[in-house]
């Protein structure tokens, strides 16, 4: 059998639907409260660890990926000026949505207004499944079966008491509203997906807490999948990584996507804007995706933008995305992600653990 | 078991949608079909900007059943920019002191599940201090 080692990269074919496609409006959510690294070495190490992250953005009691989903929807559709039931598609990527069974989709499509002419389902990839919703999305309207789909990325991301994860995971995320692109502030020119099974990171049904396969979550699962979907869509469309203002990647600390970055030949001054995670940490589905708005909140019409997200399991979506004339009148109608950010109140452990419901109740 | 009643209430429970009065103009929270300054009939939806100000306010705390672990928290009595006063509980405060004529903004959050963790979850709007931008 031939060996199929780093599968054939060349020629691959990106996808590009026939229709153009853009994003008409975006929207961020970050919740109140931080956690910052230095509490949770406290609790854990006598305070004698380093954390892969400044502090981490923590959702309140009375939160969870339906509500924080609806504010960043409400966000996106005031960008984008469109009525709600113009919709024909909210799709929700996370990794904890708040049933087991019952869609997230359904819950945000009530709130936002978008009932009941349109599809709704929850995707679930890990950290990629907001842009395996936006794939889906710029498949609807680039098909021309719609003119408007919602793909979301969210999450409250849980970490075991003590685990590394814990300094990390965090609450957050973003929605995108896809349609025609001469109606966008934001051309999508390509995608392409670079997928395999990895066994990195995992939960189990009715686990609370995931499991990671501690040699596996570097070079042969982030770095590998990042940089084959990063690299062949740039081959494809021919372009290198000069050709982009900026570049954003899914980020679970601050040094892994710094490197990504670096790999894929992006300098620190491409990758610094969209990388939240030292000040929000890791928001899973959400990650890449609101590192996203932080760009788009400040893009000037023109410039292009590389994201690659990441979802353990393992694969990657990469995006090129090109600024239309459009974003800069779109930009100040909904809350800034930098807004979002400044809104702060830190928090001890004791807090978070009773936000989180890390205490037995009963 | 309230699921028909949870059902029933979910566009103006998510939304805020009311009623706008068709021959005074009047908007009306909650919807009751019946203009309460003209005594006409109101049946069309409105959707509220969300925007308000505190009217009153008074610290729980303890909650009432399906409450408890929210506490304490606190519950205000909003007068929304287009006039209708609704009873909401108030989020996200961190540090904010609450005082009378504060400006907030709705939100959708969980109100609370209907009986334990097995029942379903109960969205509904809430208050915050407006964000700025
Ligand atoms: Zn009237």
């Amino acid at each position: 059998m031939k060996k199929n080692e780093g599968h054939e990269q060349t020629g691959i074919k990106p996808l590009i639907p026939d229709r153009k496609v853009g994003i008409i409006g975006y929207g961020a959510y970050v919740p109140r409260y931080r956690l910052p690294g230095t509490e949770v070495a406290r609790i854990w190490t006598d305070g004698t660890s380093g954390s892969p992250v400044k502090e981490k953005a923590v959702a309140g009691l009375d939160e969870d990926v339906a509500t924080m989903s609806i504010e960043a929807a409400r966000n996106a559709l005031a960008r984008a000026g469109i009525a709600a039931n113009e919709l024909r598609a909210v799709w929700v990527g996370s990794e904890s949505h708040p049933y087991a069974v019952k869609p997230t989709g359904t819950i945000v499509a009530e709130a936002i207004g978008a009932v009941p002419s349109i599809q709704a389902a929850d995707f679930q990839f890990a950290c990629k499944a907001g842009t395996e919703a936006i794939v889906a999305a710029i498949a609807l309207v680039g098909s021309n079966m719609a003119d408007y789909a919602m793909g979301i990325g969210m999450d409250i991301a849980q970490g075991r008491p003590g685990d590394s994860l814990e300094y990390t995971a965090s609450s957050g995320g973003a929605a995108y509203i896809l349609g025609p692109a001469e109606k966008s502030l934001a051309e999508i020119e390509a995608v392409y997906s670079y997928v395999t099974d990895t066994p990195d990171f995992w939960r189990r049904q009715e686990q609370k807490y995931p499991e990671h396969g501690q040699r596996f979550t570097g070079e042969p699962a982030y770095f590998k999948h990042i940089t084959e979907a990063g690299k062949a869509l740039m081959d494809a469309l021919k372009m290198k990584p000069e050709d982009f203002a900026y570049g954003v990647f899914h980020q679970p600390n601050t040094k892994f996507p710094q490197r990504a970055g670096s790999l894929l030949g992006f300098k620190p001054e491409q990758t610094a804007v969209g990388l939240l995670s030292p000040v929000i940490g890791n928001t899973y589905a959400g990650a890449s995706i609101i590192g996203l708005t932080a760009i788009l909140d400040q893009a000037k019409p023109g410039e292009r933008i590389l994201l690659v997200s990441y979802g353990s399991g393992a694969g990657s979506d990469a995006f090129v995305i090109k600024v239309t004339e459009a974003i800069t009148e779109r930009q100040k109608l909904a809350t800034l992600t930098a807004d979002y950010i400044q809104r702060r109140t830190e928090i001890d452990y004791a807090t978070y653990a009773r936000y989180r419901g890390k205490l037995a109740m009963k | 078991m309230e699921i028909p009643r949870h059902w029933r209430l979910k566009q103006q429970r998510y939304a805020l949608v009311g009623e706008v009065c068709p021959h005074c103009d009047a908007k009306i929270f909650p919807p009751r079909d019946v203009c309460p300054e003209c005594g006409g009939e109101a049946r069309e939806a409105y959707n509220f900007s969300g925007k308000g100000e505190v009217y009153s306010f008074t610290r729980m705390g303890e909650g009432p059943a399906g409450f408890e672990e929210q506490a304490p928290y606190t519950v205000a009595l909003v007068k929304l920019a287009e006039g209708p006063v609704v009873t909401a509980q108030l989020t996200d405060l961190g540090d904010t002191k609450v005082e009378i004529g504060m400006p907030v903004e709705m939100v959708t959050r969980r109100i609370r599940q209907d009986g334990d963790e097995r029942g379903m979850i109960v969205y509904g709007y809430k208050f915050r201090p407006v964000m700025q931008g």
